[in-house]
């Protein structure tokens, strides 16, 4: 009995030995989800075709929040993964906790040489400590933008898309006297209409420049520009300028605006290629998201998600991320991204190359890039490096529960925002008090 | 009532402690250790966590939005339970009476409850989405009168009827075994007293159904308060404005999606805390009123 186990465990000992010897392989869990799910399955497959050393195991979680959670879970039982896909507001935990791999400690360690400094500033301060150290790997990246139907803006006499709310709010009424019956698909957002917002404007969402600078964070978006903009929206639904468009409400914005019901809509650029795909019937574009008039406009900065190398793994495991990081970072996979998606490039070098080939004068391709020109209109400013606040989740939530109450009339604009603000700041309150005595590295 | 002694035996133990196990692991384990987290703040990467006594509840308590939660649950939990056991006993009385077709409809009928809840809700949003379900067609008559996103009493409808619509098969299998194992002679004797099908329901049926239709409140009453997460989750999302933020979404969405594990453990054990106090409730009062042959 004891010399047939002893037999068998040695021959799993060397079976697991030849196995290593072929290939270490390292597991990779993402978030995103469709089509854009196939694109990462596809990175992987790409990343073990190109080399023999490593081989990635990629998992889709289905969405990346549970990404997030199924990570937290596996990581208790100590089965976490090496990489994890997460999105910004899923991250400040994981920062806190220190159970990561800062990715540039983790190239300088391998010996893979990245040059840092080529990622544009609006994606590198929103993915990298005080001291400019990355946290994580940027890789899917974008920022928010109007889509626009350019028959309906010439229908109405609008020659070109405005930069402005001011300008916009004419847009749309002249739409309206157009005969246009949905001007703005509007679905409340406050990825958009708050933190993007507040970014452009250079006002804060909160104290301790945006969370950057300590725990002890208070929100301050009853105080600033942000108040102004939703009592205007409100006032746009109230005047039929603009519609409610969202899941619950029957469709969604996207829906409205592909189907020709609507004229304008907001979103990510992310969603660019997918408007494609539907082959809407007529023509459109995108446009950077408005200012205020009078308002000297800053950087937007990056949404979308980046990869975070997990610590407890073995030197191996590490080596084989490293290399897989290297892979995307390259201008083929940046490339590979765009073309299957609607992301943006995240290094100077790879967009100045992409526009040097010409590859955003082509259809689907043109004006694409107008993303960039939002991102990079500044410099990022203490307020415009991004937002690093506890709780983000459910402070989102609190925003649009509250925000949502307002446009059913149930409350005022201010009143709810001032409800946000102040069950936001418990939640603050909490995180700060579950990591007492920690910052922000 | 008589009562059985057995002496303590080693195999019997033996016999038992696999068993004992399995729920000393899965159940009693992790409400422990959910008891232990609602007393504290817990980091959700691990890394340890900070005692802070009544804090969390004390939080939870005095938060108004609490409360209305809770007050919805306990309206979603009435009405699923009263819509799907009266549901459910209609339909098991027409099985049992044999009307035309009741062989393809029992087993018909038995299906949802395989269905699982956030597939409920998917399928439920074909009926309710204002813009393209069948409920759409109120609007073409009266436009944006149904409105799951700005009315908040159509939102607790509608999960109310897609909940009820889960639960009916459950209680309608218990509800048709009950009927079935009512003697016949029973029935027959009824009858040739001259008892109408009416008669013989009021008088003879829902008596002797008395044992099941307790356990069947109880179960539903329970089921509703743990269960309807995934209905809510599809179908309203908790919104519009928390109108349907049943109090274990709440938990789903304080826990999970935000990684307040400390909140969430708390809102848990209040949970718990409710559906017992619930059980006991209907033990102590209506199990009174229960007769059992």
């Amino acid at each position: 009995m004891t010399f047939k186990l002893s037999i068998t465990a040695f021959a799993l000992m060397a079976a697991a030995t030849a196995a290593h010897a072929e290939k270490t392989k390292f597991e990779y869990w993402y978030g995103l989800t469709g089509d854009l799910g196939a694109v990462v399955a596809e990175t992987c497959s790409r990343f073990n075709a190109s080399q023999a050393d490593y081989e990635a195991v990629c998992v889709g979680q289905d969405g990346y929040d549970k990404a997030v959670q199924n990570t937290i879970a596996a990581f208790r039982a100590g089965k976490h993964p090496s990489l994890l896909q997460s999105f910004d507001a899923g991250t400040a935990d994981l920062m806190l906790s220190g159970e990561f791999y800062p990715v540039t400690k983790l190239m300088a360690d391998i010996g893979v040489t990245v040059d840092w400094a080529d990622y544009f500033p609006g994606i590198a301060n929103y993915y990298s400590s005080k001291s400019g150290e990355f946290f994580s790997m940027p890789w899917n990246s974008s920022t928010p933008v109007y889509y626009f139907n350019k028959d309906h803006f010439a229908k109405a006499g609008i020659t070109e898309a405005p930069i402005t709310w001011e300008g916009l709010e004419q847009a749309l009424v002249a739409l309206k006297d157009s005969g246009q019956a949905c001007g703005l698909a509007y679905a409340p957002s406050s990825w958009i209409d708050l933190e993007q917002f507040s970014m452009v404007h250079n006002v804060p969402v909160a104290s301790n420049n945006n969370g950057y600078d300590g725990l002890d964070t208070e929100l301050l978006f009853n105080t600033t520009l942000h108040v102004k903009h939703m009592e205007n929206m409100q006032r746009w639904l109230a005047d039929g300028v603009a519609m409610m468009r969202t899941q619950a409400a029957g469709k969604t914005a996207r829906d409205s605006f592909v189907e020709g019901e609507c004229s304008v809509f907001f979103s990510s650029i992310a969603d660019h290629n997918t408007v494609h795909t539907l082959t809407p019937t007529f023509a459109w574009d995108v446009q950077i998201i408005p200012t205020y008039e009078g308002v000297e406009r800053t950087n937007s900065v990056v949404g979308g998600a980046s990869l975070w190398v997990l610590s407890g793994k073995t030197e191996a495991e590490y080596k084989g991320a490293a290399a897989y990081l290297a892979f995307l970072a390259t201008k083929e996979e940046q490339q590979f991204l765009l073309e299957n998606s609607g992301y943006i490039p995240v290094t100077k070098s790879t967009y100045d190359a992409l526009l040097a080939e010409g590859f955003y004068a082509k259809e689907p391709y043109i004006n694409r890039d107008i993303a960039m020109k939002s991102l990079t209109w500044t410099e990022p400013t203490d307020l415009t490096r991004g937002i690093r606040l506890g709780g983000m989740i459910q402070i989102r939530a609190e925003w649009l529960a509250e925000v949502e109450a307002a446009f059913a009339g149930q409350k005022t604009m201010k009143e709810a925002l001032d409800t946000a603000v102040s069950r936001g700041n418990e939640q603050l309150a909490r995180f700060a008090k579950t990591y007492a005595g920690k910052s922000f590295p | 009532m008589r009562r059985a002694y057995f002496k303590f035996s080693w195999i019997a133990a033996a016999l038992l402690a696999p068993q004992l196990l399995i729920v000393f692991v899965f159940f009693y384990w992790p409400s422990a250790q959910a008891l232990y987290w609602a007393f504290t703040l817990e980091q959700p990467w691990g890394g340890g966590n900070t005692w802070v006594g009544f804090d969390n509840f004390r939080q939870v308590l005095s938060d108004p939005y609490y409360w209305s939660s809770v007050r919805v649950s306990v309206i979603y939990a009435l009405a699923t339970t009263v819509l799907a056991m009266s549901m459910a006993l209609i339909l098991a009385m027409f099985v049992d009476r044999q009307l035309a077709g009741y062989k393809a409809y029992r087993v018909a009928i038995i299906w949802p409850y395989a269905v699982a809840a956030p597939a409920v809700g998917l399928a439920f949003q074909f009926v309710f989405n204002p813009g393209a379900g069948l409920f759409s067609y109120i609007n073409t008559i009266a436009p944006g009168w149904w409105d799951l996103s700005k009315y908040p009493w159509q939102a607790v409808t509608a999960i109310v009827i897609a909940g009820a619509w889960k639960q009916v098969a459950y209680s309608f299998i218990f509800f048709l075994a009950a009927l079935q194992s009512i003697p016949r002679s029973l029935t027959e004797a009824a009858a040739m007293d001259g008892a109408r099908p009416l008669r013989r329901m009021m008088d003879l049926q829902l008596p002797l159904l008395t044992p099941t239709f307790f356990f069947l409140l109880v179960i539903n009453i329970t089921d509703s308060f743990t269960d309807s997460f995934g209905i809510v989750d599809t179908l309203t999302g908790g919104g519009p404005f928390r109108a349907t933020d049943l109090m274990v979404y709440k938990i789903y969405a304080d826990g999970f999606r935000g990684f307040d594990y400390s909140g969430a453990a708390a809102q848990s054990i209040i949970l718990m805390l409710l559906v017992m106090a619930l059980t006991f409730v209907q033990f102590r009062y209506i199990e009174r009123r229960v007769h059992y042959t």
